[in-house]
């Protein structure tokens, strides 16, 4: 077992956890936390195919893909947070 | 490869570490302590990443990832005015969930393991290296093999901020004042952020480094000056925050367009001239994403103005 197959399985592991709590949450921001949670264990698995052990170059493009992925998802995040605000204001105007 | 690799503990560790983080993140009680949890989650990632020799996206993940998401959710859950409902899946729920939660992660760990080793793009980069006028192959592939899909990505973030300007959540934070022990703090943190955003830009053309990464630090400096008071971004200052924004986007797509003017290939630099081409467009970026990502921890840019 190397690093790439250890880091990977944390990946699937993370992706699995993410989805969990996405279904059973009830609250907006943790749902937001929870995609966040599944895209790191999607980078990982990412990361860790990229990996070609300690003594070689790793390979570049699916790590600017993950880099372009946190950039992706940064800016969904803080669209969803807006909105997550917004209904917030909304509702607290609605029972005064 | 004689005997036993001490460092497979380490990451075995930081392996469970990190699921073990992940699920205390999204289980906590309460918010402040989901979100202080999903940052330090952040770290530990961006720590794995760099055990996988991916050191330019572990600065990523732990600038933007835990630094700039954290203070994002940091920000909304303090200024949530009714706190979030807690978790009331049913049993049912929670054992469907749980049935597609392991399928789907049983299918990627099979195709994971599954698929036979392939050569990926590393002999592809490797050979091209020279003709992409960095030493850094992550700078090389997201500014000149691929410079179209980073150019769309900053398009993404320029669309972010329109949608929360649409969006129009009210703007002012909520904390009485941060205390004596502010102002000394931004003194030193502030001029801080600045220097080593312009270091990372600067290292990204042949280090760990880049224009992400430096815009994420510049953002968190900008963010300290928000949250202090010590910016308070009025009307007066929308038209030139919109240039600032905006320009890298408009410097990148103008690139683009005379790049393809000049050689006839789109964002394809003209031979010998391909590190300027990226430094300018970098150091474009790098203010851009710090405003852009700074505006949206603000809740969109000031409105008003005389455009």
């Amino acid at each position: 077992m190397t690093g790439g197959t250890i880091f990977a399985l944390a990946g699937v592991a993370l992706i699995g956890v993410g989805l969990y709590r996405l279904a059973v949450s009830a609250g907006m921001v943790r749902r937001l936390v929870a995609v966040n949670v599944m895209s790191a264990g999607v980078g990982s698995v990412l990361i860790a195919s990229a990996y070609r052990g300690p003594d070689l170059a790793p390979d570049a493009v699916p790590q600017a893909f993950v880099l372009t992925g946190i950039v992706v998802i940064v800016a969904m995040t803080a669209v969803g947070l807006v909105i997550v605000r917004r209904i917030d204001e909304a509702e607290g105007d609605g029972d005064g | 490869m004689t005997g036993f690799d001490p460092l497979i503990v380490f990451d075995l560790v930081l392996a469970i570490g990190i699921v073990w983080m992940g699920w205390a993140s999204l289980a906590a009680r309460d918010a402040f302590g989901m979100v202080v949890a999903f940052m330090a989650f952040g770290i530990l990632v961006a720590l794995a990443w760099v055990r996988l020799g991916a050191p330019d996206v572990a600065l990523a993940e732990a600038a933007v990832g835990a630094g700039v998401t954290g203070a994002l959710l940091l920000r909304t859950v303090a200024g949530l005015r009714r706190p979030e409902p807690a978790e009331t899946a049913g049993p049912a729920l929670k054992a469907a969930a749980a049935a597609a939660s392991l399928t789907v992660a049983g299918i990627v760990a099979w195709a994971l393991l599954g698929t036979p080793e392939a050569g990926g793009y590393d002999a592809l980069v490797a050979e091209n290296l020279a003709e992409s006028g960095v030493s850094n192959p992550v700078t090389a592939v997201l500014l000149n093999f691929r410079a179209y899909d980073t150019l769309l990505e900053v398009v993404v973030l320029a669309a972010a901020l329109m949608a929360a300007a649409m969006v129009g959540a009210r703007q002012e934070y909520a904390h009485e004042g941060l205390g004596p022990l502010f102002a000394p703090f931004a003194r030193l943190i502030v001029p801080l952020a600045f220097v080593v955003a312009a270091h990372l830009l600067w290292l990204g053309s042949s280090r760990p480094g880049g224009a992400f990464q430096a815009g994420a630090v510049l953002a968190a400096g900008l963010i300290v000056l928000l949250l202090g008071r010590v910016w308070r971004p009025g009307a007066g200052q929308a038209a030139p925050l919109r240039w600032l924004a905006l320009g890298g986007l408009m410097i990148f797509a103008g690139a683009a367009c005379l790049s393809f003017a000049l050689t006839g290939g789109l964002l394809q630099y003209p031979a010998g001239a391909d590190l300027i081409w990226i430094v300018a467009i970098e150091s474009a970026l790098t203010v851009s994403i710090g405003v852009v990502l700074a505006a949206l921890f603000h809740g969109g840019l000031p409105k008003g103005g005389e455009g």
